[in-house]
């Protein structure tokens, strides 16, 4: 793909965005408020729940509570058996004004939404108020019923499968990593907490219709909870990350490898990974798997010299994966990868994925680090003329286009 | 497998028969039989999810919702099939479903009872809302009492045998049973039971059961969430539990040290009054004092016998390598000013820093004591255990020299109070480990 296309695709989602913002503010001042207090109560959860966004933890969706009250105005029919006449325009400045109040703290912090998170809000929310509002407040809806509810989450699902694809073209473009594995990935998440935001959106705009805006406390708690979890979740999830990460420390302490050595090959196995295209979960289980790939050497009683296994012969390459992996089932971190570990130094065409990666990933490690200038260069060669036997081919030039990419440096991890 | 004590049988008898009492009005009702049906399955269903991705505790709005909808006996009748066919992992199987099918019908029935009396009904067909509001929670909260109450019974009656909806375990005093039940329920069951109301209301209205159904989506994924996160939470202290093992590896000696060291550090932390979370730290800076011994040769750490001053040196360089690798893990907090003064005495004669006094973080000084202790009472390479009281001694000897005497004192009044019973959990499941090259000797008895 050419260089040039890609910040065009981000220009234009973040243009587009930008002039639905616009004009949706200017019709919305022209013409005025319809039904101020639903407004206002919705206008409130979004900015309640743009308050509570959680920062710091990289997640799929920051601010659910936001995301689900922004859908739920925007499929809003009734309020408590009456009809509203609010217009799609009318959404998207309220959902936007609420946003950007619910966010002045955060910005304050210096940790405000990126812009990518605002415009895919304003173009969702736009697009779901578009295809509902002027249709309801044609009366095309009136006596559906059971129907009405469907239509709401067929509405919602569209609503859920543009956004992913928003959101997927968006990192796409972003950080050039392949389409299709961020594509899956956005709609892997779909099922997590996407699927509760669609369904909390769904049934407060009902829920609305039906018991007025008495719901929408009774209906933000629930969601709020799962909020919560989730928050705690990742934070478990960062705690375990960091020490895993001390984990694998423990060899460079004991002075079997060289200092770095694991955190480095971890950052370049999972760019490597990424380039293949893995899902998120294999990519986990290939960061932890690669972090720990030398933790084996800790069971050995004299160090091999700069912890270069790769120069090793083959059956003690394998004693000591099989070793690493013994501990590894130890820590309670998923079994594959113990598998990964375990499989690290078996020839490539019996090897997991993931494995194949981490032994390429650290023999060019080993081989680049002490090379000086030409190193990267020379060991990348050296590793195409083993291909035949030990290293993947696929990976090999997985690696070389990770490299290329970052032209020529070893990933540098803080 | 354990017996069942009678009394325990018989109580469960005693809660069945009243369950049945609840149903026994079934065919006088007018019950609207295809609800029932529909939300009988559907509770099963959830049991059947909530067995297989081994979510922790029970799924209420469903049955929440059937009691705000239907006549009480009805309402009891839908949780019947989904508690008798919800699989169980402990004997005795038929026992706990028994229990388990029983206490949920009349949980349910009451609560349904509450509803009717106070009017919930019409106020939820209507819907007339806010009032709608306080007939469902007087239900939840008589489902919860209901739910507490039974519970503890089974607790204090069969210690340890049936399990509870939040899965209590142990031998419980019947006040303690009691205590801490009915407000650790209330909460979730709650959160459940506004759901429950939305799934009735929603249910009622012209959009019928299908919008009904939607309110579960969310509270699944709370669940799931919720699971999720216990998971992770266990496998986070495998991991820590790793680091420890990865230091037993080098040092077979020391095996379990590190966790009665916790131990200890924890009794010396609660003595002192500090918070829940404090503790906590504590326990794991206890744990982790050591993990610095991992970059010391492991033939020095085996060593018999007398150091020579430079071997000393280089175990003496533990504190500092353990700081090296857990300053990174920004949960422990403390702890890791912990594991980097361990070694350093109240007089200034300690290492790394040679820190004097106040200067030395209050963690470690905690965990000096506790560590000394543990070193003292069991066996090393160098030297044999010593009782307990020989080594209280020992530390109310050197407090002012080499620990601060609040932690000793503290120490000795939690050893008073609790007794020394160290509980090692960290290696019971070790499995084989693989070891090489090593001259293996002896480990110490357990």
């Amino acid at each position: 793909m050419s260089g040039r296309r890609r910040p065009a695709l981000l220009v234009l989602i973040h243009l587009s965005a930008a002039l639905l913002a616009a004009l949706s503010l200017a019709v919305t001042l022209w013409t005025g408020l319809e039904e101020r207090g639903v407004a206002l109560a919705f206008g409130v959860l979004v900015a309640v729940g743009e308050l509570a966004r959680w920062t710091g933890a990289r997640v799929r969706e920051a601010a659910p509570l936001g995301a689900a009250g922004a859908m739920a105005y925007a499929l809003l029919g009734a309020d408590g058996g009456q009809p509203t006449h609010h217009g799609a325009f009318q959404v998207v400045a309220v959902v936007l004004a609420a946003s950007l109040l619910g966010s002045v703290p955060h910005i304050a912090r210096g940790q405000g939404p990126a812009r990518d998170q605002m415009a895919r809000r304003v173009l969702t929310v736009g697009f779901t108020a578009v295809c509902f509002q002027p249709l309801y407040n044609r009366g095309t809806f009136a006596e559906w019923g059971t129907a009405y509810a469907l239509l709401l989450l067929a509405l919602l699902t569209l609503t859920a499968l543009c956004d992913a694809v928003l959101a997927a073209a968006l990192a796409h473009s972003r950080t050039r990593w392949p389409f299709g594995p961020l594509l899956r990935d956005e709609l892997r998440a779909l099922l997590g907490i996407g699927s509760a935001v669609c369904a909390t959106g769904a049934v407060m705009a009902l829920a609305v219709a039906v018991v007025g805006l008495w719901a929408v406390p009774v209906f933000s708690l629930p969601l709020l909870l799962t909020q919560l979890s989730f928050k705690r979740y990742a934070a478990v999830r960062a705690t375990n990350r960091q020490t895993i990460a001390s984990l694998a420390r423990a060899t460079e302490i004991a002075g079997y490898t060289p200092a770095g050595h694991a955190r480095r090959v971890a950052s370049l196995s999972r760019a490597v990974g990424r380039d293949l295209g893995l899902s998120a979960p294999e990519l986990t289980v290939l960061e932890y798997a690669a972090l720990m790939h030398d933790i084996g050497q800790l069971s050995l009683v004299d160090p091999v010299p700069a912890g270069a296994t790769a120069a090793l012969p083959a059956p003690e390459q394998r004693r000591i994966a099989l070793l690493g992996g013994a501990v590894v089932r130890q820590t309670g971190v998923d079994p594959s990868v113990a598998v990964v570990v375990e499989r690290q130094a078996d020839p490539w065409p019996e090897q997991p994925v993931a494995a194949r990666i981490v032994r390429a990933v650290n023999a060019y490690e080993e081989k680049a680090r002490d090379a000086g200038p030409g190193g990267p260069l020379t060991a990348l060669e050296e590793l195409r003329w083993a291909t035949a036997g030990q290293y993947a081919p696929e990976v090999v030039e997985a690696l070389a286009r990770v490299l290329t990419r970052d032209c020529l440096t070893l990933a540098v991890v803080g | 497998m354990e017996a069942v004590p009678a009394r325990a049988r018989a109580y469960v008898a005693c809660v069945a028969g009243g369950a049945l009492i609840c149903l026994a009005p079934l065919p006088d009702v007018r019950t609207p039989w295809w609800p029932v049906l529909l939300l009988a399955v559907l509770y099963a269903g959830c049991e059947q999810a909530a067995a297989r991705w081994r979510f922790a505790g029970t799924f209420y709005p469903v049955l929440l919702a059937g009691a705000f909808l239907l006549p009480p006996p009805a309402a009891a009748l839908v949780a019947l099939p989904g508690a008798l066919l919800s699989p169980v992992d402990q004997r005795p199987r038929r026992l706990r479903r028994v229990w388990r099918a029983a206490q949920l019908v009349v949980g349910v029935w009451v609560a349904a009872r509450v509803h009717w009396a106070l009017g919930g009904r019409d106020a939820v067909a209507a819907p007339d809302f806010p009032f709608a509001l306080l007939p469902a929670g007087a239900a939840v909260l008589a489902f919860c009492l209901v739910l507490s109450l039974l519970d503890g019974g089974i607790l204090a009656l069969a210690t340890g045998a049936t399990p509870t909806p939040f899965g209590q375990w142990g031998s419980a005093p019947l006040r303690r049973a009691w205590r801490g039940l009915f407000p650790r329920t209330l909460a979730p069951v709650a959160v459940h039971g506004l759901a429950g109301l939305m799934m009735a209301v929603l249910w009622r209205s012209p959009y019928g059961p299908v919008a009904a159904l939607l309110v579960l989506l969310p509270m699944c994924v709370s669940w799931w969430v919720f699971a999720q996160y216990h998971r992770e939470r266990a496998a986070h202290q495998a991991t820590i539990r790793a680091l420890v093992q990865a230091v037993d590896i080098k040092d077979e000696y020391t095996r379990g040290h590190s966790e009665r060291v916790g131990q200890a550090s924890m009794m010396i932390a609660r003595e002192l009054g500090m918070d829940e979370g404090r503790v906590e730290v504590l326990r794991f800076a206890g744990i982790l004092h050591d993990v610095g011994k991992l970059g010391v040769p492991t033939r020095l750490l085996r060593k018999d016998g007398p150091l020579t001053p430079q071997e000393r040196r280089v175990i003496e360089l533990h504190p500092e390598y353990g700081h090296e690798m857990v300053r990174g893990i920004s949960f422990l907090g403390e702890a890791r000013a912990a594991v980097l003064h361990h070694h350093e005495r109240i007089d200034g004669s300690g290492y790394p820093y040679g820190l004097v006094g106040s200067q030395i973080p209050e963690s470690a000084r905690v965990v000096a004591v506790a560590d000394a202790f543990d070193a003292m009472t069991s066996t090393r390479s160098y030297s044999r255990a010593r009782p307990v009281p020989v080594a209280v001694e020992e530390l109310r000897r050197c407090a002012g020299t080499h620990f601060d005497p609040r932690m000793v004192e503290a120490f000795v009044r939690a050893l008073g109070r609790h007794g020394w019973h160290p509980a090692v959990t960290a290696d019971e499941p070790l499995p084989p480990r693989p070891r090489t090259g090593v001259s293996s000797r002896p480990g110490v008895p357990r």
